[in-house]
């Protein structure tokens, strides 16, 4: 278990109270010292010991969400195989404790915004996982009738917003769902995720500094994953990998999470998302996290070793949060199975209701084009 | 009937949709203090305040992207860009995000945004700042495209454009904002989609929209002299499109020409002249004839400007080399 963002953010968060520049630079050279203590062991289960939020019930939920994303994903690929999913389809394997820690923090009045990579935010935000499957089947039945597919899953009623596919495109919608929350004077709030590629599209620029200016409820929260595609962030980016240090440039209040480890995300969004409530404007979370899979289904993965991939999914958190959930005494084995019994029926029922869902009939073409 | 300008009109327009509706707000560069770029909303900042009339950074992709937030949520922005060639910039976000979200959302999310935004060329601003690119986006299915002629139509366009639940672009062409013209005191709309017959005629169709209507209507006027009878079609809206009418028209005369300002190929009266020819075929006399402006970069010398921008002897020789009239 790693904590460190939860303990590390905690001491990003009150120093970026003050002075922005500053602070952000000294919290990225601490970052780098607890990620070596955590490495050694020392920091140990402190985001649960501290946390005093979440009881047996929301971990045990956090854990069923990541694990349901998790055999979704899976279920995702093996129909991809046999041909029943087509298109492009981006897996979130090994980045569902980011997800989910963040998403949970959410009300039902608050927006959710994703990228291409999207099952699990939807799936977090409690969108039908019969639906969300049989839209990837291309089914009537999907969340968009068969007309969106993997990379563009909505559902408006949850408030969760798409699924968008163009990298950074869906950075200026969720300002302006959140300049919408703003102008109607609510104190909801917009989460919109992105990845590491994205950092490097002049628009995610555009929307820092808009935000900023406007101080608008959007809360970034940046899956850093590495990778760009196939491109390593150190050969595209200059500056390294850590990005919330840039954030000192628009004033918005920037902190690093273990994104491998659900409650130390869950911290560090509950505190994010307070502010934003407060009224403070945009906060930015950026999520170490790592896919264990290629970008696509179609990535052979030529670019990275198998043995860096080994290293992070030791930190798997559909692995590693169980074990400690049950070390800790907060669950028992019992309970962790009647989990992993339950998704596993889920799963096989999402399936099957994607497979005998009918095709949209051809008439569908025509509509939702316009709106009356 | 009062006489006013047409950038009186879309203020009016503007105006009253900003009064009665509280989900109206706008966005866009220098609208607020400045008064926006052709004073289209000077005095706004004012009247409506900071929260309603936003100054938005010089980032066209970040405030059209917002817009289209805003209006997922249930509010009706406006946008404007300072010149339709602004709009490159953030034409990831009209097409990718305005126009598709509906369709890939399967229905569930609608875009209930007006963008604005001054178009043409004929005032020396070279080539970045002169060009028509309505006619791209009237290709764009899951949006609408409009364009006024003059203050009448810019007035009953802007209220539809408002009250549409689709993103609808008004194209302002940016020499019109002084054109004078009678507005009716009485409310009314404009009908999106619906072109208008702004002269009957039997010998031959004039079909254009937006600034290429001057040059229409000058030819029409110098047909007349010669005893030709042209009828006119001022399009209104590219978007839809209503070839029903250009159809109807022709059936009746059996010549047409069409008429854009913007470049001469690939533009919307490509598309009016290849479903003219398709589906009024039977009724032709002739070729459907096509005018427009010359296929360079807009250039900045006043004379060569003039040289490339479609005029009216432009729109009388394709006349008289089509129909020999």
């Amino acid at each position: 278990m790693h904590c460190v963002g939860y303990l590390a953010s905690k001491a990003r968060l009150s120093a970026s109270d003050s002075l922005m520049a500053s602070s952000t630079k000294s919290s990225s050279k601490s970052s780098a010292k607890s990620a070596k203590s955590s490495k050694n062991g020392k920091s140990g289960a402190a985001g649960l010991d501290e946390s005093g939020v979440a009881g047996k019930t929301d971990h045990l939920d956090l854990y069923r969400q990541m694990f349901l994303i998790r055999q979704f994903e899976l279920a995702c690929g093996e129909n991809y195989s046999k041909g029943l999913i087509r298109g492009f389809l981006h897996l979130y394997i090994g980045q569902e404790a980011t997800g989910v820690g963040a998403i949970s923090t959410l009300r039902e009045d608050d927006y959710v915004v994703s990228h291409y990579r999207d099952h699990g935010h939807a799936l977090a935000r409690g969108v039908d996982v019969n639906r969300s499957m049989a839209e990837l089947f291309g089914r009537a039945t999907g969340t968009s009738k068969g007309k969106g597919g993997s990379m563009h899953l909505f559902d408006v009623a949850k408030r969760f917003m798409g699924g968008h596919a163009i990298v950074a495109g869906q950075l200026p919608l969720a300002a302006g769902l959140a300049l919408a929350q703003q102008y109607k004077k609510t104190d909801g709030l917009t989460m919109c995720f992105f990845g590491d590629g994205s950092t490097n599209q002049g628009l995610y620029h555009e929307v820092m500094n808009l935000a900023a200016v406007w101080k608008l409820p959007v809360l970034f929260i940046l899956e850093n994953n590495m990778y760009g595609i196939g491109s390593p962030i150190e050969t595209v980016r200059a500056g390294g990998i850590d990005f919330y240090p840039g954030m000192a440039t628009y004033g918005i209040p920037a902190v690093e999470v273990d994104g491998m480890d659900v409650l130390a995300v869950k911290e560090a969004t509950e505190i994010a998302v307070a502010r934003i409530r407060k009224g403070d404007g945009p906060q930015f979370i950026e999520a170490k996290t790592f896919r264990f899979v290629g970008h696509s289904v179609a990535d052979g993965q030529k670019y990275r070793g198998q043995e860096e991939v080994n290293e992070w999914e030791e930190r798997d958190p559909v692995s590693t949060f169980p074990k400690k959930l049950i070390e800790m005494g907060l669950a028992t084995s019992d309970q962790i199975d009647e989990i992993k019994a339950e998704v596993d029926e889920a799963i096989a029922k999402a399936v099957e209701f994607a497979v005998s869902s009918p095709e949209p009939d051809l008439s569908e073409i025509h509509n939702d084009v316009l709106a009356p | 009937m009062t006489e006013i300008v047409l950038r009186e009109a879309l203020k009016r327009g503007l105006e009253e949709a900003l009064e009665n509706d509280p989900t109206v707000f706008m966005m866009g560069e220098d609208i607020g203090g400045y008064g926006g770029a052709y004073a289209v909303t000077d005095g706004f900042l004012k009247k409506f305040g900071p929260e309603r009339i936003k100054d938005t950074p010089i980032s066209e992709q970040a405030f059209v992207g917002a817009g289209i937030g805003a209006a997922a949520a249930g509010l009706r922005p406006i946008v404007e860009f300072m010149s339709i060639s602004f709009s490159l910039v953030a034409f990831d976000q009209i097409v990718n995000m305005a126009a598709n979200l509906r369709y890939m959302s399967g229905g569930q999310i609608s875009v209930p945004m007006v963008i604005r935004a001054p178009t043409g060329a004929g005032v020396q601003l070279g080539a970045t700042h002169s060009q028509s690119f309505e006619t791209w986006l009237a290709e764009v299915p899951g949006m609408k495209v409009v364009c006024p002629s003059n203050p009448y139509d810019a007035l009953g366009l802007m209220r539809s454009a408002i009250k549409d639940n689709n993103p609808v672009l008004v194209a302002e062409p940016a020499l019109l904002y002084g054109l004078k013209g009678e507005v009716p005191d009485e409310y009314y709309e404009i009908e999106i989609g619906k072109a208008d017959v702004t002269r009957n005629g039997s010998d031959v169709t004039l079909v254009s929209y937006g600034y290429g209507m001057g040059p229409v209507n000058e030819a029409a006027d110098k047909l007349a002299e010669r005893g030709v009878s042209a009828e006119v079609i001022d399009l209104r809206s590219l978007s839809p499109l209503d070839m029903d009418a250009v159809i109807a028209s022709t059936q009746k005369t059996n010549r047409a020409v069409v008429v854009d300002t913007a470049r001469r190929t690939g533009g919307i009266m490509t598309e009016v002249a290849a479903e003219l020819q398709q589906r009024a075929a039977e009724w032709l006399d002739g070729p459907v004839m096509r005018v427009g402006s010359v296929d360079v970069p807009w250039p900045y010398n006043r004379g060569l400007e003039q040289e490339v921008l479609t005029n009216a002897d432009d729109v009388l020789k394709a006349v008289a080399e089509g129909f020999g009239i």
